[in-house]
């Protein structure tokens, strides 16, 4: 601000209408990214309204297209935005006449929320661990835990199957749900975070006499909410979204989370595909209208170098 | 400031009466006891354990075959065609998804006021479980949906998008659309970080925008920019979600990727490829993080 003063009246003129028109080209540009950005969306919300008639009118399935007419012009799909008539129809269907589309989000609350708060419990536990430790061994064990969190798939799944067939898990949900506890993503975050909080709190709480576990409970845990509720929503969405530990660990279609029945349905049962999508999305889409500033803090915080 | 020091110090001198470093260490592991016995019983021993079944020819009384199993799997065809696939895509995705994201977050930074508002609209895809928007994908991508629509009414060829190699191209468009808001919150965060007097005292001097870009920007992202590609990368490995729930469990082969070798590997119980494919990836991770961290103290102090 104080070197701006430097500049002529007539150069600081000219400076402000050159950032004015970025500015106004910078959200022009950005504005067409939104749209194609929240399209996807839009649209399936949309959808979801409409009844089985006019979306299979406008869809047309692919069954339609025989080899001989490729270019068939009126069996191609057009965007539709707008209901003809709004109708409720395919939510009836999903929510009280199809009972199986509850099941499996039922199953899906069933993996997720036990996942959630064991991840919490056990990373806040294990950070503050961390930072009680402070020596050379416990930063090596710490760069192991960076380590697997960082591992794809490819990797964590075969010892955690291991262990699940010796243990008797595969086919039940535990097969999923405990892996996902003792996943080392919640404690890097917390460390982070942790280490954030200043250690004259600490020794505050310490030279009133209180002992780890009351420090833990009223120092520790009151001041690390933010980095606990962006872990939590985090851990949320990542498992909300899951797709590969259940199709590899369980094999009966009604226990599956319904992100894999999803995956099921046909272009045939695109009318009530929308629907149950929208079901789908809903716990994601309030999370993060309430919690948007936690989300935006978590991602912030696994982008600390550690 | 001297006073408050002098205090710290002897907070920590009692401190140090107070409580053995013994007592210390004991507490510090009880607190990390839970999450270090899940890591070690569900993660870090089955992880070695796994080494018996990656060098013996059966996983029942099986024979030390050493390095074979390796070897099989690095000849093998289908395992070949997915570590081909997987390294394509993470090859044009990742410098794809940095451009982007870096091209999102420095207009988002020009919106001013409205700059939270925009950052929000890019942060919606992450939060969209992929099932959810799968649908919307297929109706874009079906040989008869929305796009070879617009390009028959330009009178060109339709084209087969999901069952040809352009089905990687909609596995990247997917993947970029879900996954640049990460990227964008990073680099947003990093910009934010650079000080204002910066590009004021250029303007001064004269630089143009492209100057100070070149010259400020990204000079003082180069961390993020750094932190932001080993992740990316890192991230890529996990393309699957995308393909399994847009092109089904038969995808076509331009986008059969490692975990669908993992998945059929499963299904037959091939331990000694499963095990053996897991140390690979393991190896190539552990070794992107290494030159991570080694180079990251040298980025980071040669800019403070």
């Amino acid at each position: 601000m104080s070197r701006s003063l430097l500049l002529s009246p007539f150069e600081a003129k000219v400076n402000k209408n050159k950032s004015r028109t970025a500015k106004a080209g910078a959200i022009i540009t950005l504005s067409l990214f939104v749209v194609l950005f929240t399209f996807p969306m839009i649209f399936t919300v949309a959808n979801s309204f409409m009844s089985n008639a006019e979306i299979s009118e406008s869809y047309p399935s692919n069954a339609n297209l025989s080899d001989e007419q490729p270019s068939l012009a009126n069996a191609y799909m057009r965007f539709k935005l707008i209901p003809e008539e709004v109708t409720l129809r395919q939510y009836y269907t999903v929510l009280v006449l199809n009972t199986q589309y509850l099941v499996m989000f039922w199953n899906s609350i069933k993996i997720v929320v036990p996942i959630v708060l064991g991840q919490l419990l056990v990373s806040c536990m294990a950070a503050y661990g961390f930072s009680i430790l402070k020596s050379k061994w416990s930063d090596y064990l710490f760069f192991l835990y960076i380590i697997i969190m960082l591992m794809p798939f490819q990797v964590t799944l075969v010892p955690n199957y291991i262990v699940a067939s010796k243990m008797g898990l595969i086919g039940s949900h535990l097969s999923i749900v405990l892996p996902g506890v003792f996943n080392t993503f919640g404690v890097f975050l917390l460390r982070q975070y942790m280490t954030g909080i200043h250690g004259a709190y600490i020794e505050a709480a310490r030279m009133d006499g209180a002992n780890h576990w009351q420090v833990f409970r009223h120092v520790i845990i009151p001041m690390s909410k933010t980095g606990i509720a962006a872990l939590a929503i985090l851990t949320f969405i990542d498992n909300w979204n899951m797709v590969e530990q259940p199709l590899i660990f369980i094999k009966e279609a009604i226990k599956q989370p319904l992100s894999i029945y999803l995956a099921t349905l046909t272009d045939k049962a695109r009318g009530i595909a929308f629907a149950a999508s929208v079901f789908y999305m809903l716990p994601m889409l309030l999370s993060f209208m309430y919690w948007e500033d936690y989300l935006v803090e978590g991602i912030q915080l696994s982008g600390i170098k550690a | 400031m001297l006073g408050n020091s002098l205090i710290n110090q002897t907070i920590q001198n009692k401190w140090a009466e107070l409580e053995p470093p013994r007592a210390e260490i004991l507490t510090g592991c009880l607190f990390l006891f839970p999450s270090l016995a899940g890591v070690l019983i569900f993660f870090l021993l089955p992880f070695l354990g796994g080494f018996y079944y990656a060098v013996v020819d059966n996983p029942v009384d099986g024979r030390f075959v050493g390095l074979m199993n390796f070897i099989h799997l690095l000849g093998n065809q289908a395992f070949q065609k997915a570590a081909a696939n997987s390294a394509l895509f993470t090859f044009i995705c990742v410098p794809l998804n940095m451009g982007i994201s870096l091209f999102l977050a420095l207009l988002i930074k020009r919106a001013g006021k409205a700059s939270r508002a925009f950052q929000r609209f890019f942060i919606f895809p992450l939060v969209i479980p992929v099932a959810s928007v799968a649908f919307f994908w297929q109706i874009v991508f079906e040989p008869n949906g929305i796009l070879n629509n617009l390009i028959s009414s330009y009178d060109l060829t339709p084209i087969d998008w999901m069952k040809t190699g352009w089905s990687m191209v909609v596995i990247i468009i997917v993947y970029l659309w879900k996954y640049a808001g990460y990227n964008v919150v990073l680099f947003l965060s990093a910009l934010s970080n650079i000080p204002a007097e910066y590009y004021e005292s250029a303007e001064i001097d004269g630089a143009n925008s492209l100057q100070q870009f070149f010259h400020i920007t990204l000079v003082y992202l180069t961390p993020a920019i750094f932190f932001v590609f080993i992740i990316s990368i890192i991230n890529s490995l996990k393309v699957f979600r995308e393909t399994y729930l847009i092109a089904g469990k038969y995808p076509h082969d331009s986008i059969y990727m490692l975990q669908h070798y993992m998945n059929n590997m499963f299904i037959s119980l091939d331990y000694q490829k499963l095990t053996s494919v897991s140390y690979l990836t393991a190896a190539f991770v552990t070794i992107l993080v290494f030159v991570f961290f080694t180079y990251q103290k040298k980025i980071t102090s040669s800019f403070s």
